[in-house]
């Protein structure tokens, strides 16, 4: 361990023969992640892969770090307690829809809440796939499943919202196959002191082939994506002139074309992703009225959790007398007998 | 537990060799508070004792209502005591409930004080009582002093300018001061505790210190009627050196402090609020000068699972709850076993199933904490049988979870964690230090590498280079710790965890004998909070001549490696428990005896004359 050497995408791989169907989206995020690993500078002794269950959660075996798969639902609690108790370490934690917003809902909202510096990527293929195909919380109405033979009937959750909803600082999205753009998204994310959540469309193509195919297809997806940019105006479409603009009367997002009814470029909303009322719209948009939102949508830095915890230690420690256990045994209302 | 040496037996009037005092009043009146500050005065004074306090679970039940009443009872004397005592000789009621859920524990021709202000027609009929007991002769097989306590509190507390509603809060010390009357205590503890506990009150603190005085005064002024005198308890003969007073919460808090320091490791403390376990929460969160993190986590899964993080990353994950909040993290358990990583989980026991009985005491967990997990799963239990004992069970605890990198259940229990009693303050310098080597040796690494005697596998922490390595809750290689579905191998990791668990019995004391001999007619074994009233009981059926002896089992799992045998030297083995036999069956399964099981689940502990009788029935049998 003398001079750093430079690390590679290799370096990063396990002897694990990885074992994800043929095709599946999770090889294009190894992928992606094992070659950015090199670059963020951290050392390889200090990352740390946690997941929970699921297809998704399999990520660590194939990733040459540190590795913890955990159970159903419970990374973000391991991460946390990972995180406590080694604020150096650089925490990612591996979920998918089925794992980090139904079975463990309740801990993804609780790890957002507070801010834990995690790196949170939430694997979305709208199914569960590790148990052979049951429809999930992210499903569409309507998908048909072993579970849901005749449809599912229950609203689905999107995991943004749910996201800012819990009050992430950072909360993103992107494609399983785009590694330009998921390489992007994750330096960022990486870049972020806190919880950085980012939901990746990842296809299934055993369960819930193509789902995201209109984002993805080079014809449909200059009209599918709205690809933001912090600072830029929300522009998209083919022809680089549908832009999104605020109807304020209906206090909503419209899609509009640029040189119709008077339409400049001008009028087209410019992101800012420190506004989280803004967020909370774009992630919303959907199919087929609206573009699909991607890239950074909300980036507001807050004091994270484990810092503060940190910091409300050493001034206690500065106030009080150094700790000394026989003390603290001879604490309080104490007596001699001779 | 006793810290006596030697009996001192009174010789002078009104004296006895022990006294059982309870206060008893609504949830609201202030009276743990009460018996608190008479523990510490009695302490001082110099007498054994033990504490059981006794609430109800809600807050604040309407004023007057019987399951409102919340009672604190303390039994002190000059001879060992080892439990708050059968029977009640001064109740102290605040209110007519109070007294109607009490009097029968009160012993013919105890002593009550009552509140005769408390005693309202509303308050009357709240508690059911047609007419005023304090007027109507049908407690004349009792000494009564019935004073109008309210309205005496009030007038002391005038001069401090306090609202009526914080002037009548002053009644519990007024009540306090009678009782250090009484018992002939001195005041002077208690009034600098409310100094400092209110300094920035100092109204509030001066009132309360005037309440003291006045109730004292009142003792040593009033015509009391004949018989009610000052008590005479000579102290107790006790080891010379310095002592405290300790509720179970407290020593096994600084237990797990002092555990973290011998072992060298940092403890990351996550818990979730529940009753009655939270106390560790709250003792430990105050001290942040030590290797000691807190974490309230949303819920108990996420407690236990951020515990288990923490020791991946070397740390020592600790995490408590009670039955309930158990059961929920019963999975994450498993992961810790599969895993191989240590971690400590203690369950302050409180009566069940499901929110049961969360104020009253009860030892039914042990099936749960032995047996209570899927798959082939087994993991060392450990036992404290008193408040002062759960420092040293929480050290043995941590030194099993850290060296043999296993999950170690804690059983304490409600009775335990509130009960208070005198502590012969420990040296943390006569303890021999445990501490963790952590593997750092690229060469040769992998994560299933085991020491080849106790079987551990490596702790390997993120952080140190070429240490990378992937563990989890699917079966591992034995050899390279890759993930391995085959059959034969999951056949020899599940023996290699089993015989970890089982080779624990080789590092853990044999079982010795509390009181007895080592053979004879019957042994009493028990485990956790019960080892006062047998203690008691196994003593006065030997003092009757009777050849019993009592075993009292620390280790519950694995079971010490003579258990079996000593249990063979005797013609009858009674297992008391406060659970309806868990401990007599596994018992039975081990080792064949035909041990018999007695049981009692009402939340409260078992009385020494309970313990006494069954011995002497099962003694009858014998013979
Ligand atoms: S089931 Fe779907 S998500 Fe799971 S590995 Fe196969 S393709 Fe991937």
């Amino acid at each position: 361990m003398n001079a750093p050497v430079k690390l590679t995408l290799k370096d990063y791989a396990t002897d694990q023969e990885v074992r994800w169907c043929p095709g599946c989206g999770d090889y294009a995020i190894l992928k992606t992640i094992q070659k950015l690993m090199p670059e963020l500078g951290v050392a390889k002794e200090n990352s740390v892969f946690v997941s929970g269950i699921g297809c998704s959660s399999r990520f660590p075996y194939y990733m040459n770090t540190f590795g913890f798969h955990t159970i159903h639902g419970r990374a973000p609690s391991v991460a946390t307690g990972v995180k406590l108790a080694n604020p150096e370490l650089d925490v990612w934690m591996i979920t998918g829809d089925g794992d980090g917003l139904s079975i463990g809902g309740n801990h993804m909202l609780h790890v957002l809440r507070r801010n834990i510096d995690l790196n949170i990527l939430l694997f979305n293929n709208e199914i569960y796939g590790l148990t052979k195909g049951q429809y999930s919380p992210t499903s569409k109405v309507g998908t048909k499943s072993p579970s849901t033979p005749d449809g599912s009937v229950d609203s689905p959750l999107n995991p943004c919202t749910f996201a800012l909803g819990a009050g992430a600082k950072f909360v993103a999205r992107s494609i399983d196959t785009d590694m330009k753009h998921l390489t992007a998204v994750l330096t960022e994310g990486h870049q972020h002191r806190g919880a950085s959540f980012v939901e990746i469309y990842q296809n299934c193509p055993v369960y819930n082939d193509e789902i995201f195919e209109h984002l993805k297809n080079k014809k449909t997806a200059p009209d599918t994506r709205l690809v933001l940019e912090n600072g830029a105006p929300m522009i998209f479409g083919k022809e680089k002139n549908k832009g999104i603009t605020l109807n304020v009367q209906r206090l909503a997002l419209e899609v509009v074309t640029i040189g119709e009814a008077g339409i400049t470029e001008a009028d087209i909303l410019v992101h800012d992703e420190t506004n989280k009322v803004m967020a909370q719209m774009l992630v919303e948009l959907q199919a087929p009225d609206f573009p699909t939102a991607i890239g950074v949508i909300y980036n507001a830095p807050a004091v994270a959790y484990v810092a503060d915890v940190y910091s409300q230690r050493i001034e206690v420690r500065e106030k009080q007398a150094p700790a000394d256990l026989n003390a603290l045994l001879r604490s309080g209302h104490t007596w001699t007998v001779e | 537990m006793s810290v006596v040496e030697e009996i001192n037996q009174p010789d002078v009037a009104n004296a006895g060799s022990g006294v059982v005092v309870r206060f008893a009043g609504d949830s609201g009146d202030g009276m743990q508070l009460t018996g608190n500050n008479f523990t510490e005065a009695t302490a001082i004074y110099g007498n054994d004792l033990a504490t059981f306090p006794d609430f109800p679970a809600e807050i604040r039940a309407p004023a007057g209502a019987t399951f409102g009443v919340s009672a604190f009872q303390i039994y002190f004397g000059s001879e060992d005591v080892t439990t708050a005592g059968d029977d009640v000789d001064v109740l102290i009621a605040m209110n007519p409930a109070a007294l109607i859920t009490n009097l029968k524990e009160l012993v013919p021709g105890g002593l009550i004080i009552a509140d005769a202000d408390a005693f309202t027609a509303k308050n009357l009929a709240r508690a059911g009582y047609k007419d005023n007991p304090l007027e109507d002769g049908s407690l004349d097989a009792f000494r009564l002093i019935s004073i109008g306590i309210t309205k005496r509190v009030v007038d002391t507390v005038k001069p401090f300018g306090l609202s009526h509603k914080f002037a009548v809060r002053c009644k519990n010390m007024w009540t306090l001061g009678l009782t250090m009357w009484l018992f002939d205590r001195s005041r002077d503890a208690a009034i600098d505790g409310l100094r400092t506990k209110f300094a920035s009150k100092p109204d509030i603190a001066e009132a309360n210190v005037a309440a003291i005085n006045a109730g004292h005064a009142y003792g040593e002024t009033a015509e009391l009627p004949t018989g009610v005198e000052v008590y005479k308890v000579p102290a107790a003969s006790v080891k010379p050196g310095l002592y405290r007073n300790t509720t179970g919460t407290e020593s096994l808090s600084y237990g797990i402090i002092a555990g973290g320091q011998l072992a060298n490791v940092p403890i990351l403390f996550a818990s979730y609020p529940i009753t009655p376990a939270s106390g560790l929460l709250h003792t430990l969160s105050g001290q942040k000068q030590f290797d000691v993190m807190t974490f309230q986590a949303e819920d108990e899964i996420a407690a236990v699972c951020a515990a288990i993080g923490a020791s991946f990353a070397g740390s020592l994950g600790v995490t408590s709850s009670s039955g309930p909040g158990i059961s929920l993290k019963a999975e994450a358990i498993s992961l810790a076993c599969a895993t191989e990583l240590p971690l400590l989980i203690v369950n302050t026991q409180r009566g069940g199933p499901s929110t049961g009985l969360p104020t009253k005491t009860e030892q039914s967990d042990l099936y749960q904490s032995v047996f209570g997990r899927h798959g082939d799963t087994s993991l060392p239990v450990i036992a404290a049988k008193d408040s002062v004992d759960c420092f040293d069970v929480a050290i043995e605890a941590i030194r099993i979870a850290t060296k043999y990198r296993t999950p170690v259940i804690l059983l304490s229990d409600g009775y335990i964690a509130n009960a208070s009693e005198p502590w012969f303050v420990p040296d943390i310098n006569d303890y021999t230090p445990f501490p963790v080597e952590f593997e750092a040796e690229p060469e040769g690494f992998s994560p299933v590498n085991r020491d080849p005697e106790t079987l551990a596998r490596v702790w390997a922490k993120p952080g140190t280079p070429g240490m990378e390595h992937r563990i989890g809750g699917i079966e591992k290689d034995a050899v390279t710790g890759d993930i391995s579905y085959d059959s034969e191998n999951h056949q020899k990791m599940t023996d290699i965890r089993k015989a970890k668990i089982d080779g624990i019995a080789r590092d853990i004391p044999l079982q010795d004998i509390a009181m007895g001999s080592e053979k004879g007619a019957v042994a009493v074994v028990g485990w956790g909070s019960t080892y006062g009233s047998i203690h008691q009981g196994v003593k006065r059926c030997r003092q009757d001549g009777m050849e019993v002896s009592h075993i009292h089992i620390r280790h519950m799992w694995p079971l010490p490696a003579n258990l079996g045998e000593l249990l063979s030297g005797y013609e009858k083995v009674l297992v008391p428990e406060m659970n309806t036999g868990q401990l007599v069956k596994i018992l039975r399964a081990e080792y064949m005896i035909d041990a018999k099981g007695y049981s009692k689940v009402n939340g409260q502990p078992f009385k020494i004359r309970e313990i006494e009788n069954e011995i002497k029935a099962l003694a009858e049998v014998v013979k």
